[in-house]
């Protein structure tokens, strides 16, 4: 169920990827889908009742390796939404510069060319 | 618990659909901002406060980009003209891909076992054994990050340095008629 809720999330994204017309509109739909991978990686490597992975120092480590979630799949996922943030930007400064020349965030309208 | 964890993800899913189907690109951006901090609690359900805090962090920053480009601009009324093929086009699309969707998530393993369990050499179980051993990191992910697999960090870095020295170059102003006036004034 909680895997169907996480593919709605990345459909949502899709769909207003498809749907939108404004720039920004789009660039937000993508950060939709991009959350809803992350939710998928994480959700992938979850453990019930499982505890964070960081070593406490009372426990002995074949306990804590045996109730800990996945570090990997959270490390990847803690670069990816660095990498996202820095996609993000640049995907935003492309769209504030067809602002500036065209007047518009519209895909619809931003057509003729201008050298 | 599982409990908490899928309402809080409805919550996320309904603040997506806002997003996706307010016409105002404030609004969007705002729902959006939601999204971002609902699934910073849900990763705190999940047992991982690192990437929790990284999200919380990226999300205000990436609020203030978007709103930043949003103020000021066309932002009120956009015009939607919903065209009905269109829109029904694009339910089709996102149908068709649901549907090989489900199929992708119906080879994952049962919800609360992680995938690692099911490998006898998976490379998180060697994290989790040996990692505070080798590393002397008690937070595995940070060891994972920095030591295990620091070529991933500095790749990762480097794809920052890259969209961000795009981003500069895209939004930098006269930089071309400045080299022009002063090849003018040199010759």
């Amino acid at each position: 169920m909680i895997y169907s809720l996480c593919l709605l999330l990345i459909l949502i994204g899709l769909y207003g990827v498809i749907v939108s017309r404004q720039t920004l509109k789009i660039v937000v739909s993508l950060l939709i889908m991009n959350h809803g991978v992350h939710l998928m990686l994480l959700l992938v490597g979850y453990r019930k009742n499982g505890s964070p992975p960081i070593v406490d120092p009372g426990t002995t480590i074949a306990d804590f390796a045996a109730g800990a979630v996945d570090p990997l799949p959270q490390a990847m996922v803690l670069t990816s939404i660095v990498i996202g943030l820095g996609v993000l930007a640049l995907m935003v400064a492309l769209c504030v510069r067809l602002y500036e020349r065209y007047g518009t965030f519209d895909v619809t309208e931003i057509r003729r060319l201008r050298g | 618990m599982i409990e908490v964890l899928a309402l809080l993800i409805l919550l996320t899913v309904i603040a997506a659909i806002i997003t996706v189907l307010t016409s105002n690109l404030l609004h969007a951006v705002i729902s959006v901002g939601a999204v971002g901090f609902l699934l910073a609690i849900v990763y705190l359900f999940l047992s991982a406060p690192d990437v929790a805090i990284v999200q919380i962090g990226v999300e205000v920053v990436s609020l203030v980009i978007l709103i930043r480009a949003t103020l000021g601009r066309e932002v009120q009324k956009l015009k939607t003209v919903h065209a009905v093929v269109g829109v029904s086009f694009a339910v089709a699309f996102v149908a068709v891909i649901g549907l090989f969707g489900i199929q992708v998530f119906n080879a994952f393993p049962q919800f609360g076992i992680p995938v690692m369990q099911r490998f006898a050499d998976a490379p998180s179980l060697v994290y989790l054994q040996s990692g505070l051993a080798e590393t002397g990191a008690p937070n595995l992910v940070t060891a994972v990050l920095l030591d295990f697999r620091a070529w991933d960090t500095l790749g990762e870095a480097t794809v920052l340095f890259c969209a961000a020295l795009g981003a500069v170059a895209i939004l930098r102003r006269n930089a071309r008629i400045n080299t022009d006036k002063n090849k003018e004034e040199s010759s």
